[in-house]
């Protein structure tokens, strides 16, 4: 009756591959007791796909078997496709040896309803205690947690894995009616406030009792499909910085609308991903945790699209010329991270440099400054100042004209994986500890 | 001017430094040995490596780089590149001399060079923890060769012994010919004399490995390639992230 693993790999990886949220970064859970595994905070990458994705966790869902009916999901229940579902034990011996290898960093387990809500989180959470309890598995896991499911079963699965997540998918609770009339809004952010609380709890228990035990140590994190349904991106970032700020979440991942079931009149007719747009979305969603901009200092109600020709800080500085040139030798740290062509860790050189001396061009340029683009927003000793005369769209133009059609892919985000790459690495060469 | 030569060795390298502060010596070039190429005809002398005097060098860096960069010059000296120990010196002299925060001071040439080389290392440590692959053998021992660009072996050494605390491995080098082995309890810098793989790709002979073995390397193979989207095609992305360099070591793309 059952398929072989093998067989039920191929078909539950290729129903998983559509989830973007592949990250593992977070977690910084000690190897206890000589068993099995650690979590590195940065996340690794173990291997990247022909789509240039990063594949860190094996990714993978517990069945595709699904009684609910949702427009934009492949595994919709009438959809005619191969069918599987994995048993508990075989998804632990597939992490397990997967990890033993260093073929990945974890488990990342999604599924779709089996039966109903309940039994399908009771064996995902299953999988998740057995790797803890009986395998002796410190690796990094996420769980999808399904809409619907009970507290207590969500409090469970809090216990085990690192991280949890509740997939928002359509931005908008009217629209989300309309693609999935089975589910609504509160089934989503029910659980997500519990996984909260829980959190917050937890932080609270540790901070009394330092062997309290985790409780999702790596946060909670969602996705929405963008270009599924109209919202504007403005919409979606409100959204977004709502979720990062009052929900806590740790991270918001976008997905560009895959076509998958183009008979369904209810989804727009599009020939491919709106990829670039999910790349504008993910450079908003990077300066506002990394940049400190706020979500309506990117789109106002004037502007509820981003600006597909330029990113959207080249797009703020052109929208805020007043601001410009900044002086890279005087302006504040907030204001050197809003120069184009300047990253954070630029930034934090620039900072750090100018304590020595006065910057010139060259430095910036050897620092990494991308002066291409730079040049038009700053002053330092000796460059003439361009800004001054040109408008908005003139300037706007001429960096366009400028810049060749390298444009940065979209999975430039990935980079940031090796920030905290430090914590790996040991604290003194071997033979020189006293 | 003169040349100075050393065993090679970073704790010789740190005696270098110890001596030519206590001798008032201005090396113009530092040599270890089966590093890099001599100059004919200077005047040279040899430096013996001495534990003592290299500790206090060490120390003394310790005291004045901040801890975030406390391992800078170790990883640097593991790029193995010609003149690194030079520049190395003329950083280290500025670090001691200077009252100031030099380490950040990218406005000076060598300095930023030095800096964005440490980067590099970091990055190649990374990718070890990134890319390797064990394979599981017959004796029981999980083992993976790796071919790194710079010495990043001591760099690694923690990350796979806390994670892989509860089974044997071997992680070997095959460009540097050694490897480090974890018993269950300790890791031991090892060489091997009889080579069961192939010296150039690290490829295990079949009969060596435990009959699952490829099974394994099936069901990985299979995951590869049904996580793909094909139609997100990106061939350039997947090589900017996974350089080709590494993939014969990758049971999923070789
Ligand atoms: S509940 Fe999930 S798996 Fe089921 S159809 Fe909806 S999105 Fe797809």
């Amino acid at each position: 009756m059952s398929k072989p693993v093998q067989e039920k790999l191929k078909i539950l990886a290729d129903a998983a591959k559509y989830d973007v949220s592949c990250a593992s970064s977070g977690s910084n859970r000690q190897n206890i007791s000589k068993g099995i595994g650690s979590g590195v905070a940065c996340g690794i990458c173990h291997s990247f796909t022909q789509d240039g994705r990063c594949i860190s966790l094996l990714k993978i869902l517990m069945s595709n078997h699904c009684i609910y009916d949702c427009a934009y999901c492949i595994n919709r229940k009438s959809n005619d496709r191969p069918r599987a579902t994995f048993t508990v034990e075989e998804l632990t011996s597939l992490t397990i040896n997967f990890y033993r290898r260093n073929y990945i960093e974890g488990l990342f387990l999604s599924s779709g309803v089996v039966k109903n809500p309940d039994f399908t989180m009771e064996r995902m959470m299953m999988v998740a205690k057995k790797l803890r309890l009986e395998e002796n598995y410190n690796g990094y896991i996420h769980l999808k947690a399904i809409p619907g499911a009970s507290e207590e079963l969500i409090r469970q699965a809090g216990l085990y894995a690192d991280r949890l997540s509740i997939n928002i998918e359509i931005p908008t609770e009217q629209q989300l009616k309309k693609l999935a009339p089975e589910k609504d809004f509160k089934g989503v952010f029910v659980p997500m406030g519990l996984i909260r609380q829980g959190i917050i709890q937890n932080k609270e228990e540790r901070r009394k009792f330092r062997k309290a035990p985790l409780f999702t140590p790596a946060g909670q994190s969602t996705q929405l499909i963008v270009g599924a349904t109209p919202e504007s991106d403005r919409q979606i970032l409100m959204l977004a910085s709502g979720l990062y700020g009052k929900q806590q979440l740790k991270r918001v991942y976008y997905s560009a609308y895959l076509p998958v079931n183009s008979y369904d009149q209810r989804l727009p007719a599009i020939e491919g991903p709106p990829l670039l747009r999910e790349n504008r979305l993910y450079q908003s969603d990077w300066l506002m945790r990394f940049y400190k901009f706020q979500a309506n200092e990117i789109l106002n109600e004037n502007q509820p699209f981003l600006d597909p020709d330029v990113d959207p800080k080249l797009a703020y500085a052109l929208g805020n010329l007043h601001l410009y040139p900044v002086n890279v030798n005087t302006a504040d740290y907030e204001m050197i991270l809003r120069i184009p062509g300047v990253g954070v860790q630029s930034a934090q050189r620039i900072i750090m440099s100018r304590r020595h001396r006065k910057l010139n061009s060259m430095h910036l340029k050897k620092i990494g400054v991308v002066l291409k683009r730079a040049k038009y927003f700053i002053t330092c000793n000796e460059l003439p100042v361009y800004t001054k005369d040109l408008m908005p769209e003139r300037l706007k133009h001429q960096i366009l004209l400028e810049s060749t059609n390298k444009r940065r892919n979209p999975l430039d985000t990935q980079l940031s994986l090796f920030a905290g790459f430090n914590q790996a690495l040991p604290a003194a060469p071997k033979m020189l500890k006293p | 001017m003169i040349t100075i030569k050393y065993d090679g060795t970073f704790e010789g390298f740190l005696t270098v430094v110890f001596e030519c502060y206590n001798q008032k010596l201005e090396p113009g070039v530092i040599l270890g040995e089966g590093r890099g190429q001599g100059v004919l005809f200077s005047e040279s002398m040899f430096v013996e490596t001495n534990l003592e005097k290299g500790n206090r060098v060490w120390n003394g860096i310790q005291k004045r780089l901040p801890q975030e960069l406390n391992q800078l010059p170790y990883k640097l000296f593991l790029s193995e590149l010609d003149d690194i120990e030079m520049k190395l010196f003329q950083f280290l002299q500025k670090l001691f001399d200077s009252e100031m925060d030099i380490e950040n001071d990218f406005g000076d040439p060598n300095t930023l060079y030095l800096r964005k080389l440490g980067r590099k290392v970091n990055f190649e440590a990374m990718r070890m923890l990134q890319f390797v692959r064990f394979q599981k053998t017959r004796d029981n021992i999980y083992f993976a060769t790796i071919q790194p660009q710079y010495d990043v072996i001591p760099l690694i050494i923690n990350h796979f012994k806390s994670r892989f605390a509860d089974q044997y491995w071997l992680i070997y080098d095959l460009k540097r010919d050694y490897g480090i082995y974890y018993d269950l309890d300790k890791v031991e810098e090892i060489t091997l004399n009889k080579k069961q793989f192939h010296p150039l790709n690290g490829k295990v002979h079949k009969n060596i490995l435990q009959e699952k073995e490829e099974e394994y390397k099936t069901l990985w193979k299979d995951y590869f390639q049904h996580i793909n989207i094909k139609e997100r095609k990106s061939l350039k992305v997947q090589r900017q992230h996974m350089p080709r360099r590494y993939w014969k070591f990758l049971p999923e793309v070789s």
